[in-house]
């Protein structure tokens, strides 16, 4: 028996149907609504299974079948539609909240910190990682510490160079911060590695001069410590500084009372008249020194280094007038955040 | 120390170029500051004589000269005031180049002056580029060889040698001793200097006594008769004197100025017939007076060692010598004075007086004390060359005891190894050392050295060895890495560094200032006037007179500047020492600072244009302050001279303050001259840097529960204290309190304030029940009700 053309062709009809008006539906209601109708329980196409039941046994898988493609050809359709809905959508929503994201953020900016400071950081990082601890001291100072201890008796022409600040005939304002080494080395024994950054007086005041600076001082103690060990570390810490391997850098004899021998190291600088450039005092700690902060000079031997903070802050950054580091002009500190 | 490379090469002349000497002794620890030429750039002057010298005929201030270069004869218009007939003097001949600043050079050419032709110039110094300024014609000796070109015969191909020597270096002032370390660092031999012995001819002497024998040990002095102070110092003498900074004043003191140059020792020439009966070196009397050579009275102190004669101080000992005996104009007779001085008696006292002077430059470093002799020989020889005279006996008088003596050390080669990193031959190092002058002796372990009398600065075997680095050359010796145990450091966690608190800060907005540590102490008076500040001696200026006793003084300071510079929103901290006398004791502390003013944000277009206040600040502080994990921090109303009575809180710690917060005293504000609020705070930053280590405690599964609030109470009532009250009654589960409002007006009673909270509650091992809370709300509402008068709103 016959099937029915009739009744597949309905089928089929149905179905184109349905296809278009999934085509036309512009919106997720709409496209609901075409389920609802077709495959919904009540739908015509949900319908058409429930006309099985009068079909012959032979006739009905394949009518079933029939029917079940037309179903899920139906459902694919809605399917891939409400997707293609749902991205225009979102596409939309997104357009619609863009906005200028080139226009400045919201809040606080950003401070900075001292031009000072960022070189004493780099400098107390380089020699922490180097094993060096940081030590520090007082400022008001007594002529022990500043002086006596350091090998510079009450008489010495060199008291006369440090042009200091006093308050009465005991205190002053450290001319240095080797007194700072002292203190170390009067309660630490030996091996001893500090370094001693901080604000130094000098009184002293010209477009080369500050009357307050800082220094950073670095002392070794131990039992095997040599020149060569010093100008090593001097030499290294110089190249690490300036981050430039080729970097030279020469010793000159020179005199301190705290260190023997004693040199002043001078780096190559293009700028300089001489082509080389101070940056800085060292030697072998003097055995008067040691001996005062209670460190046998037979057993140990040490070196140390002094550093001024603005002299390289200066060469590091180009910075052409001293002065300007202790005016806090907010124009000038905004420069190194 | 200047002094002209010609003299010098006369002593030791090393196969070197001036940049090679100068770079040779510049790093062998003697720094040379400056190289200048002797003369400028100039060619085509010759000695002439000036033959006549008549009147200009149409010019009352030129004279018209026929001056002769031995061959030809030409007629020169000269101003010059000492132009006259026979003199010698510098002619620049027609097509001679003279020195320029711009170093081109001027080219003399035939000139018609007034009328009358001119071949020529006559020259002063300053011309030659030998002056800054000369008021005359340079003159000429009498033996000017005429026609020789006066670069030839003023040796001017010369440089002069500035070095700037270390206060150790005593035995290099003089060119005797920077011959001597030029011959070290050359290792070529010094010419030695033969100074004769005088015969004495008078037998003239005066008496002299040491009354302070430590100062003064050693007192060489000597008569010499009948010299003619008016004889002229000869030309290469003052050449040599000029080369080295020093003006020709007469030929007496001349030869001292040359012999102090020369051989590294001051010494004085006295009229005779001033000294009234004998010398005595003795320590002056309390404000005794003493009119100086250059004229000035001064005072002296007790401290001071003085020349005196029976009657009156004469001069300063090795620092000045007095008007009253100085060789003048009418001296015939004169006493010689070469002395030693202890370098400590005479240290410092030049300065005392505000005096510098070459003499006293060099007795304070060291001068050889075995020198005396033959600097009175070389003196009297060189006097009586120039002015004639007889010399009596030299008298040495001195106190052996007082005497330095030369050092002994000994030098231990392995010692040389370990400091140096460096095995030099033995025979390197006994020649380098020998030739500074040092008796060198061999010895099982190394030398045994004897230091010279010169060599003030060498006591102890480390001294040595820098000899010896400093000659084989610094540069020249090895460069290692120190060994060390590679030991951890130790670090602390609980305390947060400092830096990570300046970093809190610049994230936070605020530039960090650098302050100076002393200030003005206007300033510091009206921002701290409880504190009486540690005061400077010898400030730099008036308004940095005084240690500062709050980082605020420096602070206020910086953004004054910052104000004025059209900087209208100023966010700054500073950390740094202040410094608060008590009685006898110092106080040091480590302070972090900090202050704003403007807006709280930048203009900008998201950005509301309101101003900061005092709730800005306390933010910034609160979120600092819980870094480091500490939750016993507490504000309270507080009070400091400087701040706003009504807007200061005091920071505790647990019990401790350890800081102030607040806006700063409108009248302050107006003293200083600051229109905008200002809003300050300060802690003490070895309290704030320890923290606590975390201790975890586990989260709880059970829900929280939530109640909001809102009490109405009068102005007075402060949040700490409605606060505690909460906290006190809400029991054990309260886990959080939030102020969400606060609100005054309508609805609200005038004095009144309603104050908007929320509490959560959460148990770690439970559900809490409705009546557990409500219980607890109600507690809260009846504590705060009785307490403060708070009253819950409806």
């Amino acid at each position: 028996m016959l099937f029915g053309a009739g009744k597949l062709e309905n089928l089929q009809n149905l179905v184109t149907e349905a296809l278009a008006k999934v085509e036309q539906a512009h919106d997720v209601q709409v496209l609901d609504q075409v389920r609802v109708d077709y495959l919904g329980k009540k739908g015509v196409l949900t319908a058409q299974l429930k006309t099985l039941g009068k079909l012959s046994n032979e006739e009905r898988p394949a009518a079933g079948a029939k029917i079940n493609e037309a179903k899920q050809q139906v459902e694919d359709a809605i399917r891939a539609k409400r997707a293609d809905l749902e991205n225009a959508a979102l596409a939309e929503k997104l357009k619609s909240e863009s906005i200028d994201v080139t226009l400045p953020g919201r809040g606080q900016q950003a401070g900075g910190l001292h031009p000072v400071t960022r070189t004493l950081q780099r400098i107390e990082n380089f020699f922490k990682h180097a094993g060096y601890n940081v030590a520090v001291g007082p400022e008001v100072e007594d002529n022990f510490h500043n002086f006596d201890a350091l090998n510079i008796p009450a008489h010495h022409p060199a008291r006369a160079m440090h042009d200091t600040f006093y308050f009465d005939a005991q205190q002053l304002l450290r001319t240095h911060t080797s007194p700072v080494q002292i203190r170390t080395m009067e309660v630490q024994a030996p091996p001893i590695r500090i370094i001693c950054p901080g604000r130094v007086y000098r009184c002293d005041s010209d477009q080369t001069h500050t009357p307050m600076f800082h220094q950073v001082e670095g002392l070794l103690v131990d039992k095997k410590v040599s020149f060569a060990d010093l100008k090593g570390t001097v030499e290294q810490f110089l190249r690490t500084f300036f981050e430039d391997d080729n970097l030279s850098v020469r010793f000159r004899p020179s005199y301190f009372p705290f260190t023997e021998p004693s040199a002043e190291f001078d780096i190559q600088w293009a700028s300089s008249k001489t082509g080389w450039l101070e940056v800085g005092g060292c030697g072998m700690v003097h055995p008067n020194v040691l001996q005062a902060s209670g460190v046998d000079p037979e057993q140990y031997m040490g070196f140390a280094f002094g550093l001024g903070v603005e002299r390289l802050a200066m060469l590091r950054y180009g910075v052409n007038d001293l002065r300007l580091f202790f005016e806090n002009d907010v124009k000038f500190l905004e420069q190194f955040n | 120390m200047k002094f002209s490379e010609s003299w010098l090469r006369e002593w030791v002349n090393p196969n070197l170029t001036t940049e090679e000497l100068v770079e040779q002794v510049t790093m062998a620890g003697l720094e040379v500051d400056a190289v200048d030429p002797v003369a400028g750039e100039f060619s085509g002057i010759v000695v002439a004589q000036v033959v006549s010298c008549e009147q200009h005929p149409d010019a009352d201030k030129l004279s018209l000269c026929q001056v002769t270069d031995g061959t030809d004869t030409f007629q020169i218009v000269c101003g010059a005031p000492n132009v006259r007939e026979g003199l010698k003097v510098p002619m620049a001949k027609v097509g001679a180049i003279l020195p320029t600043p711009d170093g081109k050079g001027f080219k003399i050419k035939k000139a018609k002056l007034r009328g009358v032709e001119s071949h020529g110039m006559l020259c002063a110094e300053a011309e030659m580029g030998m002056a800054e300024q000369s008021d005359g014609l340079m003159e000429l000796a009498d033996d000017a060889p005429i026609g020789q070109d006066i670069r030839e015969y003023l040796n001017l191909d010369d440089a002069i040698i500035e070095v700037d020597l270390t206060p150790n270096r005593a035995d290099c002032l003089s060119v005797k001793g920077m011959a001597r370390e030029v011959g070290t660092l050359n290792n070529v031999d010094v010419k030695p200097l033969n100074i004769e012995t005088m015969a004495t001819q008078i037998s003239d002497t005066l008496p002299v006594s040491l009354s302070a024998p430590q100062a003064c040990p050693k007192y060489v002095g000597r008569v010499v008769k009948g010299v003619n102070v008016n004889a002229a110092t000869p030309l290469w003498m003052i050449e040599k004197l000029r080369r080295s900074g020093i003006r020709s004043i007469d030929p007496i003191v001349d030869v001292t100025n040359y012999v102090l140059l020369e051989l590294g020792q001051p010494m004085h020439a006295f009229d005779l017939a001033r000294i009234d009966g004998g010398i005595n070196v003795r320590m002056a009397g309390d404000k005794e007076k003493l009119t100086l050579l250059d004229g000035q009275e001064i005072e002296l102190s007790s401290d001071t060692l003085v020349i005196a004669d029976n009657a009156k101080a004469l001069a300063i000992a090795g620092v000045m010598g007095g008007e009253h005996s100085g060789v003048n104009t009418d001296t015939k007779d004169i006493f010689l004075e070469v002395a030693y001085f202890d370098p400590i008696a005479i240290a410092g006292k030049a300065r005392n007086y505000g005096l510098h002077t070459d003499s006293s430059h060099r007795f304070e470093r060291g001068v050889d004390y075995r020198l005396q002799n033959d600097a009175m020989e070389r003196a009297t020889q060189l006097i009586i060359e120039i002015c004639g005279g007889q010399a009596g006996p030299v008298v040495n008088t001195e106190d052996e005891v007082s005497m330095p003596t030369e050092a002994t050390v000994e030098l231990r080669a392995q010692r040389v190894v370990d400091v140096l990193a460096l095995e030099l031959p033995a025979d390197e190092i006994e020649t380098m050392l020998t030739r500074l002058g040092m008796n060198v002796t061999a010895t099982a372990t190394g030398w045994t050295v004897n230091v010279p009398s010169y060599r003030f600065d060498i006591s102890i075997e480390a001294d040595l060895i820098e000899e010896i680095a400093r000659i084989h050359g610094y540069n020249n010796l090895p460069v290692t890495t120190p060994m060390a145990a590679l030991d951890l450091q130790s670090e602390q966690e609980v305390i947060t560094p400092i830096n990570t608190l300046k970093q809190f800060w610049v994230s936070r907005g605020y530039q960090e200032a650098i302050t100076y540590s002393f200030v003005d102490p206007k300033v510091q008076k009206l921002v701290d006037p409880q504190v009486d500040g540690l005061t400077l001696a010898n400030p730099i200026s008036a308004d940095m007179a005084v240690m500062r006793s709050t980082l605020w003084v420096g602070l206020i300071k910086a953004a004054q500047h910052n104000l004025k510079r059209q900087q209208s929103d100023v966010r700054l901290f500073e950390t740094g020492l202040r410094f608060v006398p008590n009685g006898d004791e110092l106080t040091q502390e480590p302070m972090l600072a900090g202050l704003i003013c403007g807006s709280r944000f930048s203009m900008g277009w998201s950005n509301t244009p309101e101003k900061v206040d005092f709730y800005d600040l306390k933010g910034d502080v609160e979120a600092m302050l819980s870094i480091n994990g500490d939750t016993e921090y507490r504000f309270a109303a507080g009070e400091h001279p400087a701040l706003h009575p009504g807007q200061c809180a005091a920071i505790f710690k647990g019990d401790k303050q350890v800081g102030l917060l607040g806006a700063l005293h409108p009248v302050l504000q107006k003293q200083l001259g600051i229109k905008t609020p200002l809003f300050v705070f300060e802690l003490f930053l070895n309290d704030i840097t320890l923290g606590q280590l975390p201790q975890f405690t586990s989260v709880s599964k059970f829900p929280e529960v939530s109640r909001d609030l809102a009490f109405i109470v009068d102005e007075s009532v402060q949040w700490a204290q409605v606060e505690e009250i909460i906290r006190d009654q809400a029991g054990q589960s309260l886990t959080n309190v939030t102020l969400f409002d606060v609100y005054r007006g309508q609805g609200i009673e005038n004095g009144r304030k309603s104050l908007a909270l929320g509490l959560t509650w959460q148990d770690p091992s439970r559900t809490l029940n409705d009546e557990e809370i409500t219980s607890s709300v109600d507690s809260i509402v009846t504590k705060l009700g009785k307490g403060l008068g708070a009253q819950l709103r409806g």
